[in-house]
């Protein structure tokens, strides 16, 4: 009886074709999960994007026949709450793996999570480099350049800029800290006789933006290292230009030329920074171009960081399972080390040894175009010269 | 340092203190009335700079002047006005009858709404308002520019202090509202109309609340995270000043800005800690506050477990639980038996807080310093002595009790809500200490790779394990409670003086129950580290300690078995609504604020009225 049920269902299967047979097949489930509430102005961008992605793969058929689920869940902004989310994603949801979230200490729970749980899990935002380094592990991998590579990317620009004197300014917590480390350290030993006259770390959503300003001033740096962002940078922005403190000075500045910072910030902008961005408008490869024009139609609203990067991790998913073959946590990470995707900013290569993708970052200068900001004199940096030396990462990383 | 720069300092420190006083006087006069512990007050503040950041620019489109900016100040003040009316008409006034605590948990429900509806009216991005016409270009003050702008602000704290003042010595509302915030019973004894004033006092607190958030728009852009980042502030100055007294929050305002701007100077990373620091010290040396008084009690000052003789111990109910919870493994899956071991964990933390509030009269706003402690405790344990779940989790309530002596012999001086207060002043340092010790604690990121022993890991095995351990200990705690020294606890809260008479000791008893409750929820926090596999410092936060308000003011304070109920439908509300929607704290918003309003004595304390009436 059965060899005969057998025979017949491949008959079956050959009348009606091999794409209907596909059809049927459950779809590869995938667990997602971001702060969308607590963190929508950078959140809702992001799931634009990887929405879009994910119906361009399925409307081309999917991916090893089967179409593409992302099962999406708030993440509540702490840890806690992410990491209950994430098992029932796992358990109840029967996910193959995960991605997402946003803030660095949710990244770094989700990380462990991952490990304990022995499934894979992709950072997509959060920038703090122990997710790749002292926290890291097998089944955990980030795209987006971290703290580390985007902060060397800078002293670049202040090698060439000459200044010498720095006063540093950075929200008191892990993302503004490890930058202003990574500065420090940075600025030392690429611009020689460079030294830091000023630190300033006002608590996060708290800046005393007068008392900030003027003691920066005071210790008449002839360069600005800023990682503020959000309201305090506004605040920031606002009593140092009214104050002068930017006349004169090179001001280099963390994540400000991307969209989600330079929107809010309207006409003020402040002109002549130095930043680490994305210029969205500028970028003329074909594939970019066509990314942009599809989300506009799609959504009518201009691309924001975010939205560059779950559509593109969304790209990178569909390309890692195609070559895996299945979604088998092992056969996953064999496919995803030393891997290169090609992807609309680039190739884009995830390094085996720290599972940190080479995806770069753009740099340029700030400048007003109409009622708000957008970056001049840019270039795209590629994140693979910038990345953490190997023998840096094996001190580190316990594996 | 040069004397230029010491006087652009001090007025960048009066700026900010000014801002800050408009913000908070409005808490201060509507607790002096109504002592409702206003936590949306924040929420006001930030709704007025939403407004004026959104209409200010429609006016000056129509008319570019000082004029219409002003106008559109005072225009989004009286709105957010108009709203603290609507609050206290369709909210408040059902529950003036219930515990006091009863409101604040209303409020806090008001907070999380707002948050939601904010995003949803305004959009997920900041709001960058205009600066204000006329005073864009700064002054030159000793060779420094310095904002015009700022110069306003400074002029604006006594101007708004001079108001105040106005309405309230030469008013006849103001006199009213002088009596009442010295004694409400004989004002509504004397037939004043209580509605009418306490509406009054919601209407002139809201509407300080959004000038003081309209004020800020020239300077900051209106952003979602303004209620939370202002209401702790808030919070301080109105303690630290005395609560009440609308000099006093001045004086503390003024304090916190000079702190402030000169403190950056030699401790850059001060603005996290410096305003709980300041409050700490202010209540260890004036227990009321700089200009408070000694805070009047009536008899109705009972509101927790009530005296009475223990009702028979139902031991067979209690196994036939009991034994039902430890079955849960045979039929549930291994999501539902994470989240069961989250409502044991948290039914815990809420029971030991329950000690401390329901029996000992005790209000903790900082019972997250304990559970933090103890998940600290446990993870230290792990990471640097290298031991394993057995070995650490001991280390969890030993930390935590630790902890709780010396926080405890703090406040055990204090009473009402400056003890609240010094509690919350404590978790504040220690999260700070967490926050910013990063060699040792990890910092903001936490620690990971905190999970059981082998043996323990799957998650019935540790679901067994924290079903025993929250069980037995919540049974302990059952049997102190009904013990002589819960009694003693419950007389020393009825009646103080009655207590000492019978030669009762508060100070050392309170300590003691500091210590207990301090065990229990570190234990809890051990529990919790374990069963997530990290910790990090939000677990010792504001909203930890709000967490076991909520379920515990939930459950029913009055009720030895209310936290462990309103542990359960908390979380589970949580656990039901978060993956299904992202207004989630929209709907967990008007979840309490619905439960408040039809459960005023809480879920079990509700239930056991109506079977008794």
């Amino acid at each position: 009886m059965a060899p005969m049920f057998r025979w017949l269902s491949l008959g079956l299967a050959l009348a009606l074709g091999v794409p209907a047979a596909q059809a049927q097949q459950a779809p590869i489930k995938i667990g997602e999960m971001n702060s969308y509430s607590k963190w929508a102005a950078f959140t809702v961008p992001y799931r634009n994007g990887w929405q879009l992605a994910l119906d361009e793969i399925n409307a081309k058929g999917g991916v090893l026949g089967r179409k593409l689920e992302i099962v999406s869940r708030e993440d509540g902004a702490t840890t806690g709450d992410a990491t209950r989310v994430a098992e029932e994603l796992v358990s109840r949801e029967g996910v193959s793996f995960l991605f997402g979230s946003f803030l660095s200490n949710v990244g770094v729970a989700m990380a462990d999570f991952a490990n304990q749980k022995k499934i894979v899990y992709i950072a997509a935002e959060p920038l703090t480099d122990a997710i790749t380094m002292a926290q890291g592990n097998r089944y955990t991998f980030r795209i987006r350049p971290n703290n580390y590579m985007q902060v060397g990317m800078l002293v670049e620009k202040a090698k060439a800029s000459g200044a010498k004197r720095w006063a540093i300014v950075a929200p008191n917590y892990e993302y503004g800290q490890s930058a202003a480390e990574v500065f420090k350290r940075l600025i030392k030993e690429r611009v020689p006789g460079a030294e830091i006259v000023a630190e300033q770390y006002p608590a996060l959503g708290k800046i005393e933006a007068g008392a900030t300003v003027s003691a920066i001033e005071q210790a008449k740096p002839d360069g600005i290292f800023n990682v503020l962002f959000g309201p305090d940078l506004t605040q920031f922005v606002r009593e140092g230009n009214t104050r002068g403190l930017f006349e004169k000075k090179t001001i280099l500045s963390l994540l400000t030329g991307e969209p989600e910072w330079l929107l809010p910030l309207k006409d003020e902008v402040p002109e002549g920074w130095t930043v680490t961005g994305y210029p969205w408008d500028e970028i003329a490869e074909p594939k970019h171009k066509a990314f942009v024009a599809a989300y506009r139609a799609k959504y009518n609203d201009t691309p924001r960081l975010g939205s560059l990067l779950g559509y593109m991790v969304v790209h990178m998913i569909r390309d890692t399972i195609e070559r895996a073959g299945s979604v088998d946590t092992d056969a996953l990470i064999k496919a995803l080390e030393n891997a290169k995707f090609d992807t609309i900013v680039g190739p884009v290569t995830m390094r085996g040894i720290d599972h940190q993708a080479s995806m770069g970052a753009w740099t340029g200068k700030l400048v007003l175009k109409g009622a708000a900001g957008g970056m001049i004199d840019w270039t795209y940096n590629d994140g693979t010269p910038f990345m953490p030396s190997e023998t840096e990462v094996k001190a580190v990383r316990k594996e | 340092m040069d004397l230029s720069f010491l006087v652009i300092q001090a007025l960048n420190g009066l700026s900010s203190a000014s801002s800050l006083f408009i913000a908070a006087c409005g808490l201060t006069l509507v607790f002096g009335v109504t002592r409702i512990v206003n936590f949306a007050h924040g929420s006001l503040y930030m709704i007025g700079a939403y407004t004026a950041a959104t209409l200010v620019p429609n006016l000056l489109e129509w008319s570019y002047g000082p004029v219409p900016f002003w106008l559109g100040i005072l225009i989004s003040a009286l709105i957010v006005g108009l709203l603290g009316v609507v609050m206290e008409v369709l909210l408040l006034r059902r529950i003036y009858g219930a515990p006091e605590l009863f409101q604040l948990l209303a409020t806090f429900g008001v907070v999380l709404v707002v948050q939601d509806l904010v995003v949803q009216i305004f959009g997920p991005q900041d709001i960058l308002g205009p600066r204000a016409p006329g005073l864009r270009a700064p002054v030159e003050i000793l060779g420094r520019r310095f904002p015009s702008y700022e110069l306003v602000l400074i002029a604006a704290g006594p101007l708004v202090l001079g108001f105040v003042w106005f309405i309230l010595k030469r008013t006849r509302f103001g006199v009213l509202v002088r009596a009442a915030t010295q004694d409400r019973e004989m004002v509504a004894a004397l037939g004043v109309n209580q509605a009418l004033l306490f509406t009054g006092t919601l209407f002139l607190g809201a509407f300080l609340a959004g000038l003081g958030g309209a004020l800020q728009v020239p300077r900051v852009a209106a952003n979602n995270g303004m209620d939370l980042s202002i209401i702790a502030e808030c919070f301080v100055v109105t303690v630290v000043g005395g609560m009440g007294s609308v000099p006093g929050a001045f004086l503390a305002a003024l304090i916190i800005g000079q702190l402030q701007a000169f403190g950056i100077l030699l401790f850059p990373k001060i603005t996290l800690v410096v305003v709980f620091l300041l409050m700490a010290i202010t209540l260890a040396i004036r227990p009321n506050g700089l200009f408070g008084r000694p805070e009047h009690f009536s008899g109705a000052h009972a509101i927790g477990i009530a005296s009475h003789a223990p009702g028979r111990f139902n031991a067979i109910a209690v196994s036939a639980l009991l034994v039902v919870l430890a079955a849960l493994p045979l039929v549930a899956d291994e999501y539902f038996l994470k989240v069961a071991t989250e409502i044991l964990i948290l039914a815990l933390f809420a029971f030991s807080l329950q000690l401390l509030i329901g029996v000992g009269g005790l209000v903790s706003f900082g019972h997250a310093a304990f559970f933090g402690l103890g998940a600290y405790g446990a993870a230290l344990g792990v990471k640097w002595l290298g031991a394993s779940m057995e070995g650490a989790l001991p280390l969890a309530p030993l930390l935590a009790a630790l902890g709780a002596m010396a926080v405890g012999a703090l406040v055990v001086r204090l009473s009402g809500i400056y003890l609240a207060m010094m509690t919350l002043a404590a978790a504040q340092i220690l999260y700070a200490v967490a926050f910013q010790w990063v060699e040792v604690t990890g910092g903001d990121n936490g620690l990971v790779g905190i999970w059981p022993s082998t043996w323990a890991a799957p998650r019935s095995v540790y679901y067994l394990v924290t079903l025993a351990l929250t069980a037995g200990t919540m049974l302990l705690l059952k049997r102190i409670i009904d013990a002589p020294f819960g009694y003693a606890l419950r007389a020393m809260r009825d009646s103080q003086a009655r207590a000492e008479a019978i030669g009762l000791e508060p100070r050392t008893h309170r300590w003691l129950a500091f210590t207990l409750a301090g065990a229990a929820a570190g234990l809890a926090g051990g529990l919790y580290a374990f069963s997530r596999g990290s910790v990090d410092p939000t677990l010792l936060g504001i909203p930890t300690s709000v967490d076991a308000l909520t379920m515990l003011l939930l459950g029913g304070i009055q009720t030895i078995t209310g936290p462990i109920a309103g542990a359960a439908v908390l979380h589970t509300l949580r656990d039901q609504i978060m993956p299904l929607t992202a207004f989630w704290r929209l709907f967990l918003g008007l979840s309490i604020i619905g439960m408040v309003l039809i459960f005023p004595r809480g879920l079990i304390g509700t239930l056991r009225y109506w079977r008794q009436a």
